[in-house]
C-alpha cells in the first residue's frame, strides 16, 4: 500500500542523554496495518525511539506524527491511538487480571460499561478468561507479559508499539506470543516493535529497520535487506587449533574478511562465486591438510546482514579480537 | 486466543475514545488512580500490616512502658493521665510515619515502569499525584480511626467536646495530606526504592522525637527546646491537643487560636511548596 497515509512517521529525529546521541537523527515511515520490526544490538537506542513515539520522551530535533498526530503538539491526541507495552511488564501484581485492564480501559476515557464488556473480549482474546479473577501476583511469567502486551488493546489503539515483547521468555510462550502479535495485525492494528532477535524479525515483521548508535543503517523487507548484503555464504568448522590458519586460506580464496562465530564455533565467509568458491575453499584447505566440518554454503540470512550493518561481526571477528571460547 | 473473537481494533481509522482532558476526566482518573493506590495498600500483606500493627504497637507500648513514670510532668489538662496527652501526638506521628508511603510507592510505581504506562495513556497527567495523595490520606484516615478505637478502649477520653475532638481529627489529616505532597517530592527525587526508605526517615525521626509527640518538650536543653517549640510538628501536635484537652494543655503563652492558625499556615505552606517541587520532580523524573 505504498499510497496510502504513514502511519508512523519520524523525521530527523535526535535525543540526547548528557553526551550520549542516543538517537541520532532517526527518520523512518510506513503504512497502517503491518508488523514494523525495529532491529538493533543493545543500546542502539530502540528503547528511547518507543518512548519517544510513546510521548514519553520529547524529542531534541525533528519532528514525529502517530496517526496523523504530532507527538509534540499533541500528546494527550497520539495518547488516545496508541498502546503501549515497555520492555518489563508494567501490570500490577496486587491486582486481578481483570481489574488490570479494566483500570487501562478507565484510562482510555471508556464508559464502566464499556470497559467492562472490553475487558471480557480482551481477556478471551489472550486465553486469560479462566485466569481474570486471580491477582496477577500469581501468574506465570508469560502470562503477565500476555496480560501487559494487551492490556492497552482495550483502548483499541491504532498503531501498538512493543518494546522487545519477548526478550527474557521462553521458547514456548514466545511462539504463543508471536501468534498474539499476529493476531493482532489480521485484526486491523499496525504494531512496531523493537527486538534484537534475528528471526523475530524474519518471522514477524514485513518491514525491518536496521538501528545501530542512533540512526537506521538500512530498511526493507527481510528479503531485501539479505539481497542487498550481496551473494551467498560459506560456513565451515575446523580444528582449533588449525583456525588461524583456514581462516588466512579463506581470506585467500574468497577476497573477503571472515568471521568467527564463538557460540556456534563456525567460521564463516562471504562467497561471492556460490559453489565455484566453495570448491576452491575445500582445495585450498585440503592441500594443507585440514578437514572442514560441518561445510555448508548458505543463502544469506539476516544473521548475515546484522554482522554486515551493525558493526556487531567487530567484536567476534578473528582478525581484530580473540574468540572468548565458552 | 482464536481469530473467532470479535476484533478490538475494528479497522485503523476509527475515533478514538477520548482525545482531550477535560475537568471532568481528570476527576475520574484521580479517582480509578486513588482506587487502584488503596487496593494496592489492603492487598499486599506487609502494608496492611504496617498500616494496621505499627500504630497500635506504638500506642501500647508508649502508654504502658513510659506512662508511669511520665503522669507527674504533665499539664493539669492531661487529667493526669499521659493516654490522653498521647493520643493527639499519636496522631500526628502515625501520619507522618505514614506520609512515607506516598514517596515508597511512587518510588515503586516509577521503577516497575508502571508511571510509564500511565503516561502513554490519555489521562490526566495530574491524576497520577493527586490520586496518589488523596488515597494516602484515605489510608491515613483509616489507620487513625483503627488507632482512636484502640486508644478509647484503653482509656482515651477527649477533656473539652465532640466537636472540639474531630476538629482535631481534621487537622490532623489536613496536616499528613500536607506531609504526602512532601513525601512525594522525596519519592520523585530519590527514584530508587531502597534508596527512597532511608531518605524518608532521614528526615521523619529526628522531627518527630525532637517534639511535643511524646513529652513536653520544657524538660529539653534550650538549644533543642528551641527548635522543638517552633517545628512544625510541634506547632500541629499542640493544636491538636488544644482542640482535644483544651487551652491547658499548651505551653505557657501560647493559645488554642495561635496553634490552629500556626498550623493552618504550616499546612498550606508546606502543600504548596511541595505541590510544586512535586509536579516540577514528576517532569524531571520522566523525562
Ligand atoms: N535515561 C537515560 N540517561 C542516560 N543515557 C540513556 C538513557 N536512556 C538511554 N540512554 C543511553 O542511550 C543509548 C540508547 O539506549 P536505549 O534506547 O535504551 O537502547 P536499546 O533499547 O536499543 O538497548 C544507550 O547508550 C543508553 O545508555
Ligand atoms: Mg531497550
Amino acid at each position: 500500500m505504498p499510497t496510502s497515509e504513514p502511519i508512523v512517521e519520524v523525521r530527523d529525529v535526535v535525543r540526547c542523554f548528557g553526551q550520549v546521541r542516543a538517537l541520532d537523527g532517526v527518520s523512518l515511515a510506513f503504512e497502517p496495518g503491518i508488523i514494523y520490526g525495529l532491529l538493533g544490538p543493545n543500546g542502539a537506542g530502540k528503547t528511547t525511539l518507543i518512548r519517544v513515539l510513546a510521548t514519553l520522551l520529547r524529542p531534541d530535533r525533528g519532528t514525529v506524527r502517530v496517526a496523523g498526530v504530532d507527538v509534540v503538539a499533541d500528546p494527550t491526541g497520539a495518547r488516545a491511538r496508541i498502546g503501549l507495552a515497555g520492555q518489563f511488564a508494567a501490570v500490577d501484581e496486587f491486582l486481578t487480571g481483570r481489574e488490570n485492564v479494566e483500570m487501562v480501559g478507565r484510562l482510555y476515557g471508556l464508559s464502566a460499561a464499556e470497559t467492562r464488556r472490553r475487558s471480557d473480549e480482551v481477556l478471551a482474546r489472550i486465553g486469560l478468561t479462566h485466569a481474570a479473577g486471580r491477582q496477577v501476583g500469581t501468574y506465570s511469567g508469560g502470562m503477565r507479559r500476555r496480560l501487559d502486551l494487551a492490556a492497552s488493546l482495550v483502548g483499541r489503539p491504532q498503531v501498538m508499539f512493543l518494546d522487545e515483547p519477548t526478550t527474557g521468555i521462553d521458547p514456548r510462550n514466545r511462539m504463543e506470543l508471536w501468534e498474539l502479535i499476529e493476531d493482532l495485525v489480521r485484526s486491523g492494528t499496525t504494531v512496531l516493535l523493537t527486538t534484537q532477535y534475528l528471526d523475530e524479525a524474519d518471522r514477524l515483521a514485513h518491514r525491518i529497520g536496521v538501528i545501530d548508535r542512533g540512526t537506521i543503517v538500512s530498511e526493507g523487507t527481510a528479503d531485501e535487506l539479505k539481497d542487498a548484503v550481496g551473494g551467498a555464504v560459506l560456513q565451515l568448522r575446523v580444528a582449533d587449533d588449525r583456525r588461524e590458519e583456514a581462516v588466512a586460506i579463506l581470506r585467500r580464496v574468497s577476497g573477503e574478511e571472515a568471521t568467527y562465530l564463538p557460540r556456534e564455533r563456525h567460521v564463516r565467509i562471504p562467497a561471492r562465486h556460490g559453489s565455484r568458491t566453495l570448491l576452491e575453499a575445500v582445495r585450498a584447505l585440503d592441500a594443507v591438510g585440514i578437514e572442514p566440518d560441518d561445510l555448508a554454503l548458505h543463502k544469506p540470512s539476516l544473521d548475515d546482514v546484522f554482522l554486515a550493518l551493525t558493526g556487531e561481526a567487530a567484536t567476534h571477528a578473528l582478525t581484530e579480537q580473540e574468540p572468548q571460547e565458552p | 486466543m482464536s481469530a473467532a473473537t470479535a476484533p478490538l481494533s475494528e479497522g485503523s481509522t476509527h475515533e478514538p475514545d477520548r482525545a482531550r482532558i477535560t475537568v471532568a476526566s481528570a476527576v475520574s482518573d484521580t479517582l480509578v488512580i486513588a482506587r487502584r493506590n488503596l487496593l494496592r495498600n489492603v492487598r499486599l500483606p506487609q502494608l496492611l500490616l504496617f498500616a494496621t500493627v505499627q500504630p497500635i504497637m506504638f500506642l501500647l507500648l508508649f502508654n504502658f512502658v513510659f506512662g508511669g513514670a511520665i503522669e507527674g510532668v504533665l499539664p493539669p489538662a492531661a487529667g493526669g493521665n499521659y493516654i490522653n496527652w498521647l493520643v493527639p501526638g499519636l496522631i500526628i506521628q502515625i501520619s507522618t510515619f505514614g506520609a512515607g508511603q506516598t514517596a515508597i510507592g511512587l518510588a515503586d510505581d516509577l521503577d516497575r515502569g508502571v508511571i510509564d504506562r500511565f503516561r502513554s495513556l490519555p489521562m490526566a497527567r495530574s491524576a497520577v499525584l493527586t490520586g496518589r495523595t488523596f488515597a494516602d490520606l484515605a489510608r491515613n484516615a483509616a489507620v487513625v480511626s483503627l488507632m482512636m478505637v484502640v486508644g478509647f478502649g484503653i482509656g482515651f477520653r477527649y477533656q473539652t467536646s465532640f466537636l472540639g475532638f474531630l476538629a482535631g481529627l481534621l487537622l490532623g489529616l489536613l496536616f499528613s495530606y500536607a506531609l504526602s505532597w512532601m513525601m512525594a517530592t522525596i519519592g520523585l527525587y530519590v527514584k530508587t526504592p531502597e534508596a527512597v526508605q532511608s531518605a524518608v526517615f532521614l528526615p521523619v525521626f529526628p522531627l518527630v522525637f525532637a517534639s511535643s509527640v511524646f513529652l513536653p518538650t520544657a524538660t529539653m536543653p534550650s538549644w533543642l527546646q528551641a527548635f522543638a517549640d517552633n517545628q512544625p510538628i510541634t506547632v500541629i501536635t499542640n493544636a491538636l491537643r488544644g482542640l482535644m484537652l483544651g487551652p491547658g494543655a499548651l505551653p505557657p503563652g501560647t493559645s488554642v487560636s495561635g496553634a490552629i492558625l500556626t498550623s493552618l499556615a504550616w499546612i498550606a505552606g508546606i502543600t504548596l511548596v511541595f505541590s510544586y517541587l512535586a509536579v516540577r520532580a514528576y517532569r524531571r523524573a520522566v523525562d
